[in-house]
């Protein structure tokens, strides 16, 4: 659907009166759920947008002392980068299940083992971001009066948050594989993916920009030409 | 006219409406309680905000007893007074008029005018006002803790709000911040279901462009809600982070009572950023409904279609689109670059085109129209005179220079309440005496109605035109008493107390419409069906009030746009949107087809 064309429309002329008669009332072919998922994530976006914006407002002041950048975050990306490919996975498996119907019985198998992983490396995710905040935590120059640890427990947290309400999705997805219809499932699946990938661009975004050391951050500030 | 096409009315599409699935309640507590019914929620969410509105009303009463009568109730001490001022602020803006508007008349009009059977996920729909008034319950309980609710003004800007001195520092100020984050999420969930609601659950034939102007207004806000709410909940977060764990986001290095706080570094300015970047569009989230419901009653009460309908949704969406880049014009006095405020001041002054072209298309459709004053015209056009007169002064108040002597006076308190406290306010009137009959099934008491409309309208001037004068001599906002302050002369007190005076008139004037609300379900007149003879959906269900799945076996078919008043050549002076075009009665019978369907 394209919006603007819709703005230009006539209401009141007869030859638009064809056209609108036709109309069944649907502005996107897709479920509602899906539309409301992605507006959902737009208003997220916002969320981590003005975190950021905030964060590199901080940083530009002249007594800004970086965090120290924590190893165990690669180790997090990976497993958040895992979780998100057996979730493709599975989403894949599911719709090929739902056209084959005779390899429905092997891609059914596909699918749990999908799912399985996608909470598996979704859970390790979260319980790195816990053991990295209280590695954070119990280093000598904690100190959460520095904005840039603050911000850290701040975002990461948020970030883990919507992870773990993803994972609420994930389990009554995976909970209620068995008996659900399979349009239904695939449905499902199909929106944990799609929140899954968000997440992980999310992440990504945050941890190349703030968590792996300041300095791409920094440039793009410089860039910008405000530090 | 060449846009008629003959013989357009041939064509009738058959009327295969998509069907949604409706969830049936088993029980009285779901049936009324717990209710998945938009209409059921819609009525929750007006009567939670209506009584905590009641209790904003009662606090500017309040407060209004102080300013003009300082040093005679011994009961409002200073601190009490910046309780009140932050209590009303938030609970008017927030809790009563976004609530109302969204999640009160959102609820019950989006899925009857745009003819689907409920909002698209009921059960998400129901969360949201539980949440909803669990925030206002956390908001409430904020009175009952030690040392009583923030007195941080309802925009809590920091350092203050967090430090001893500010009333509620202990647990005012936390239970305030959570009360927020707590709406927002309520609201999130609402926002989702009234925006999916309006882009794919319409009924056949209901195109956008098709749509009332209500649901415009409404579904832009929601959008505005959606994305402006996150910085509102950011900013409270942090805020709670830096009064609970001592992070210091907003906090600077700073003394209190003479002892250096463990905070440092922290940026004030940050918080006012992210707390406008909300804050302006939350002007619009309350105002752009407004604007929507009163393009509706002014077409139906003055019989005349809507004068450029495209070009008012066109304003919606503008007005939307531009309330994202005028939010440092709250904060011209911050100590901000030269530069910034005049791209502030530009963006903002911006803003009046499509407003104006708002406004001169609802004086255009009164233009020569049928205009009968009921009392939803009466409200619908102090409005329009009152969002003009506030929207004039913010025009002064819009550029950087006339605005940092006017800063923090009461000018500004007069402009903001005449924009967007008076005049939505008047729309909430229209709409409810408008859609009363809808929703009980009685009309309301026309001679009640009357007083409380002359009051109210009358009143306002009375109380804000001397304020934008108070605001000129310096006066300024957020004090408790002048005391013996010789710049201000002594007609200031007086002017004052005159305010203050007409202040408790207005408000009693709204026991009168209380009571109406009251007396006329149980008392007032049966309302025919259509009493205000109305072309859009909702007015069109099987049953009036409409029930359960609010239309009747089959959905309504939509055949035209909402504005089809006084149509040439139509024998009735309007045309429902679901009147198949072979049943239209033309004054000439012979030639059907010859008017055109939508003319």
């Amino acid at each position: 659907m394209s919006f603007f064309r819709h703005l230009t429309e006539k209401p009141w002329v007869t030859a638009q009166a064809r056209v609108d008669d036709l109309q069944d009332g649907v502005a996107f072919p897709l479920p509602g759920a899906k539309l409301a998922l992605r507006i959902f994530l737009a208003a997220v976006t916002v969320l981590f947008m003005l975190l950021i914006i905030a964060y590199g407002e901080r940083m530009v002041h002249e007594d800004w002392r970086p965090a120290p950048p924590l190893r165990l975050l690669w180790l997090n990306t990976a497993m958040l980068v895992l979780s998100s490919a057996a979730l493709q996975w599975a989403k894949v498996a599911v719709g090929r299940a739902e056209s084959l119907p005779l390899a429905r019985r092997q891609e059914m198998q596909h699918v749990k083992w999908g799912l399985t992983a996608a909470g598996v490396f979704g859970s390790a995710f979260l319980a790195g971001q816990i053991v990295a905040w209280w590695q954070l935590d119990s280093m000598l120059f904690f100190d959460i009066t520095n904005p840039a640890i603050a911000f850290f427990y701040l975002i990461t947290g948020l970030h883990a948050l919507h992870m773990l309400g993803g994972l609420v999705a994930w389990g009554r997805t995976a909970a209620g594989m068995e008996n659900a219809d399979l349009s239904r499932l695939r449905l499902s699946i199909e929106l944990c993916t799609v929140y899954w990938h968000f997440l992980l661009a999310v992440w990504l975004v945050l941890f190349v920009l703030l968590f792996s050391g300041n300095d791409n951050l920094a440039t793009l500030l410089a860039i910008c030409g405000i530090r | 006219m060449t846009d008629i096409t003959p013989g357009a009315v041939d064509f009738v599409p058959p009327a295969e409406v998509k069907e949604m699935e409706l969830y049936h309640p088993k029980s009285w507590v779901t049936k009324y309680v717990f209710s998945q019914d938009a209409k059921v929620i819609a009525i929750q969410y007006s009567f939670t905000a209506i009584a905590i509105g009641l209790v904003g009303l009662v606090l500017s009463w309040v407060m209004r007893l102080q300013l003009g009568f300082p040093d005679t109730f011994s009961f409002i001490d200073p601190s009490d007074y910046y309780q009140f001022i932050t209590m009303h602020g938030m609970i008017m803006v927030i809790y009563l008029l976004t609530a109302l508007f969204l999640g009160g008349f959102g609820n019950y009009l989006i899925p009857l005018m745009v003819g689907a059977r409920d909002m698209v996920f009921p059960y998400v729909n129901m969360l949201s006002y539980w949440i909803y008034l669990l925030a206002v319950l956390v908001l409430v309980a904020s009175t009952f803790v030690p040392g009583g609710p923030t007195g941080a003004g309802w925009t809590l800007y920091p350092p203050q709000a967090i430090l001893a001195g500010t009333p509620g520092q202990e647990w005012g100020i936390i239970l305030m911040l959570s009360s927020l984050a707590l709406f927002i999420v309520g609201f999130t969930m609402g926002g989702l279901n009234y925006v999916v609601t309006v882009l794919q659950a319409r009924t056949r034939g209901m195109t956008l462009m098709r749509m009332p102007l209500s649901i415009w207004g409404i579904f832009m806000a929601t959008v505005l809600a959606l994305l402006a709410f996150p910085a509102l909940f950011v900013g409270a977060i942090m805020m709670l982070l830096d009064r609970i764990i001592g992070t210091s986001f907003f906090m600077p290095s700073i003394v209190e009572f003479g002892e250096q706080l463990q905070y440092e570094g922290g940026s004030p300015i940050l918080f006012q950023h992210l707390f406008w970047f909300f804050g302006h569009p939350e002007v619009y989230i309350v105002a752009l409904p407004a604007f929507g419901i009163v393009s509706d009653m002014i077409s139906c009460h003055a019989r005349k279609n809507i004068f450029g309908y495209r070009m008012m949704v066109w304003a919606l969406v503008a007005i939307g689109a531009l309330s994202f880049v005028v939010w440092a014009h709250h904060m011209y006095v911050s100590g901000m670059n030269p530069y910034f405020g005049f791209f502030f001041a530009t963006t903002t002054l911006i803003i009046a085109i499509p407003t104006a072209i708002k406004v001169y298309n609802w004086i255009l459709t009164l233009w020569r129209g049928d205009i009968h004053l009921t009392l939803p015209m009466l409200f619908s056009l102090a409005f329009i005179v009152t969002f003009v007169n506030g929207g004039i002064t913010g025009l002064f108040l819009g550029n950087a220079v006339v605005d940092v002597p006017l800063s923090d006076t009461m000018f500004v308190v007069a402009h903001f309440h005449m924009v967007m406290g008076v005049a939505p306010i008047f729309v909430v009137f229209a709409a409810i005496y408008h859609w009363y009959p809808l929703i009980t099934g009685r009309m309301l008491n026309e001679t009640m109605g009357k007083i409380h409309f002359w009051i109210s309208f009358l009143g306002a001037y009375a109380i804000y035109f001397p304020m934008h004068y108070l605001g000129f001599l310096g006066v300024p906002r957020r004090y408790f008493e002048l005391g013996d302050t010789a710049i201000y002369p002594q007609s200031a007190a007086t002017l004052n107390a005159f305010i203050t005076v007409v202040a408790l008139i207005v408000g009693a004037a709204q026991i009168v419409f209380l009571f109406n609300l009251v007396w006329s379900y149980l008392r007032g007149k049966h309302a025919e069906r259509n009493p205000w003879r109305a072309t859009s959906l909702e007015w069109q269900t099987s049953q009036m009030p409409p029930g359960h799945g609010n239309f009747g076996k089959e959905l309504p078919v939509v055949y035209r746009w909402a504005y089809d008043y006084s149509v040439p050549g139509v024998a009735e002076d309007y045309i429902p949107q679901n009147l198949p075009p072979d049943q239209v009665k033309y004054y000439d019978q012979e030639a059907p087809g010859a008017q055109g369907a939508g003319a």
